[in-house]
């Protein structure tokens, strides 16, 4: 690709006339010549390699299997300035490098707030008190010996995105959406568990408590509590990775990250929220009038391309596939819609997997790309109607100081070498 | 015979050939539960355990322990047990939280977010100060000490006037926090009705947009030393 000066985004003519292309079938006249280039035969192909000669690993060399090491990249990274120590702190997922809806449990980002519980099952216990007629306490076995489903959902920090609020910051969508992850989760309903020791009639709170050195502690409705909350001791097939809560976690469907209490060990049931440092201090939404909103639990629709993506920018002109995720706290996703004009002219993505309540979902367009300059958006739109706002529209209510709660449409400015990078426009 | 009962069958003949049904004391063992019935799991927890871990605090003073303490006893223990991160006086210590000041900060461009300025219920201080603080050493200080460096938290934010007041259960819970009435119930649903958008516009939707900031003049990515606080 040739290595031509950025141009002045200001100055850039017939740029609009490319939204056309995000219209089905209207691929733009594309040279191919490229493609027929090569005129020396490919060593990839025509040399015999080790792995074409020689004897590889034997079955047992890999116990738990690992990536191949030419996936060594492919890993969650934090920004050291974010928190003033590693086990109050936080890492991303690398958004860019994932396919499919599935996040891998290696690559789901971390959040905690004293380090990584370290916990044997056998020591670990479930307690349920408080207004119940029976507090009880359950061994993981026993929670293993109960009616148990599979349920697919992501999570997502409230504070994703919370640098961004005044305006492009961080240089990647690792950076900027990747708290974020989408897991298959086991377990059990609490409703289950909350029918086993019988709450009391006067219950309209349940306060969830971790067994971590943070004792971490949320206060969660009761009506959400009987709906869909599972109480999961299983990720993606296998255990409870210990950075997602082994053994046992909750799974608090569609609501802010921090709620799915890691290390689960208590439940209390009670009358009235605990305003808990965390539901506070933390975890409200400061508003420009100085008030600030309180139990915003549900997670806005929103939606990221991440490819491409500063980290994964566009390298090939001609054929290209633009992918991303959308997701909603409310409900299922309806609709991705994609600009590359930034925001002036959107056509509609195709969504691709399985397509699930409260879970990532997968859009894709597949594109021929001329080599101009395109500042890419993408735009959710979930079952309830909810569109994904842009960030002047959000901006206008919530100011910039709420950290939390940022779903603001995100604009990659694609310039003519593919460079990619995070920009604030007009 | 269906597959299913035939494969139940022979499950259980073979559950019995095992020894693991006595055909004479048992009932025969089916693939089923009790609609309705309770699980049988799990056993009572004891007094003892509750009171080991049942140490939350709510806004009405309701889990307050006994015990007592004052800024001036809570001050010399602050020092030596908070203060390497928090500063003597709760100013913070490089990107570790700042615990006083703020007051009247919240509509500022920058807001400083602190116990005094922010929180709504003195309750917290107890609740949380007892399950994670000091960091690296939680739960390591007795009720008595928690009262005192919640007592010197408090006077640091002029919460607390005299350095010999007595916090107890009693007092902590009657305290009124300056921003006890800044917050209100999500209303996303209404103040922001019209992020639900039946035909969201397709084309010609706005003028050309300009570039007015790019993450890369920022320079914070990813091992950047500065850049904007986030929780
Ligand atoms: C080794 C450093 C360290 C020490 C010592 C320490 N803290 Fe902290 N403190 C922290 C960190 C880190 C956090 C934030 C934790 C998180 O992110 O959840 C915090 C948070 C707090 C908060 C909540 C602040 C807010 O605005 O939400 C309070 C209150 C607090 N500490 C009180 C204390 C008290 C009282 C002591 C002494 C008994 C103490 N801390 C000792 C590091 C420390």
């Amino acid at each position: 690709m040739s290595k031509q000066a950025p141009k002045d985004v200001l100055n850039r003519r017939g740029f609009l006339g490319a939204a056309g292309l995000l219209a089905a079938g209207a691929a733009l006249p594309i040279g191919k010549a490229k493609a027929e280039a090569a005129a020396q035969p490919d060593p990839a192909i025509t040399e015999v390699h080790d792995f074409n000669k020689l004897l590889g690993d034997g079955v047992d060399r890999r116990p738990y299997g690992m990536p191949s090491k030419y996936e060594k990249h492919v890993v969650r990274r934090d920004v050291g300035w974010l928190t003033a120590s590693a086990e109050s702190s936080v890492n991303f997922t690398p958004l860019h490098e994932l396919d499919g809806i599935i996040t891998p449990s290696g690559l789901c980002f971390e959040r905690h707030h004293s380090g990584v519980a370290e916990i044997n099952p056998a020591d670990h216990r479930l307690m349920i008190n408080g207004l119940v007629e029976k507090p009880l306490v359950f061994t993981m076995e026993d929670i293993k010996r109960m009616p148990r489903v599979n349920r697919i959902y992501f999570l997502e920090c409230a504070a994703n995105s919370g640098m961004e609020w005044r305006g492009a910051q961080l240089n990647g969508c690792q950076f900027t959406h990747g708290m974020v992850h989408n897991v298959m989760y086991t377990g059990v309903p609490l409703k289950v568990l909350l029918d086993e020791a019988g709450l009391k009639p006067n219950v309209k709170w349940l306060m969830l408590e971790g067994a971590d050195a943070a004792g971490l502690n949320r206060s969660l409705p009761i009506d959400k509590a009987l709906n869909d909350v599972l109480i999961a001791f299983a990720m993606n097939g296998e255990a409870l990775r210990p950075e997602q809560g082994y053994p046992l976690r909750a799974v608090i469907p569609g609501w802010q990250g921090n709620m799915w209490v890691k290390w689960l060990r208590r439940i209390e049931a009670g009358d009235m929220p605990w305003q808990t440092r965390e539901e506070t201090s933390k975890y409200t939404d400061l508003m420009p009038d100085g008030r600030a909103r309180k139990h915003t639990f549900v997670m806005d629709a929103k939606s990221v391309v991440t490819n491409p993506s500063p980290q994964a920018p566009l390298k090939h002109k001609g054929r290209n596939v633009l992918s991303g995720f959308a997701w909603s706290g409310r409900g299922t996703i309806k609709r991705v819609d994609v600009s590359i004009d930034g925001g002036r002219n959107w056509g509609t993505a195709r969504l691709d997997g399985p397509i699930l309540d409260k879970s990532l979902t997968r859009f894709y367009v597949d594109f021929d790309w001329n080599g101009q300059e395109m500042m890419i958006q993408s735009r959710a739109i979930d079952d309830t109607g909810y569109v994904q706002p842009s960030k002047p529209e959000l901006r206008k209510i919530r100011g910039v100081n709420s950290i939390y709660h940022n779903n603001g449409i995100q604009t990659w400015l694609v310039r003519a070498n593919g460079e990619t990078e995070n920009v604030e426009i007009s | 015979m269906s597959r299913s009962a035939s494969a139940l069958r022979a499950l259980t003949a073979s559950f019995a050939a095992l020894g693991l049904l006595t055909s004479v004391a048992l009932a025969q063992q089916q693939l089923a539960i009790k609609p309705g019935a309770k699980l049988g799991l799990g056993r009572a927890a004891l007094p003892e355990e509750i009171k080991a871990w049942d140490t939350d605090v709510r806004p009405d003073g309701v889990g307050l322990p006994d015990g007592k303490g004052t800024p001036k006893l809570g001050d010399a223990i602050f020092q030596e047990r908070c203060s390497t991160c928090h500063g003597e006086f709760g100013e913070g210590v490089g990107r570790y939280p700042v615990l006083a000041g703020g007051l009247g900060s919240l509509k500022a461009d920058r807001p400083d977010k602190t116990v005094g300025s922010y929180w709504p219920d003195a309750t917290t201080l107890f609740d949380y100060i007892k399950r994670a603080m000091p960091y690296g050493n939680a739960r390591s200080l007795t009720d008595d000490e928690i009262y005192a460096v919640a007592a010197y938290i408090l006077s640091m934010n002029d919460v607390i006037k005299d350095e010999n007041f007595e916090l107890n259960k009693n007092t902590l819970a009657k305290i009124k926090m300056p921003n006890a009435a800044g917050f209100y119930e999500d209303d996303r649903d209404t103040t922001e009705k019209h992020f639900w958008n039946k035909s969201p516009c397709m084309s010609n939707c706005r003028d050309e947009p300009k570039v007015i900031g790019r993450a890369i003049s920022v320079d914070v990515t990813p091992e950047g030393k500065n850049g904007p606080a986030v929780d």
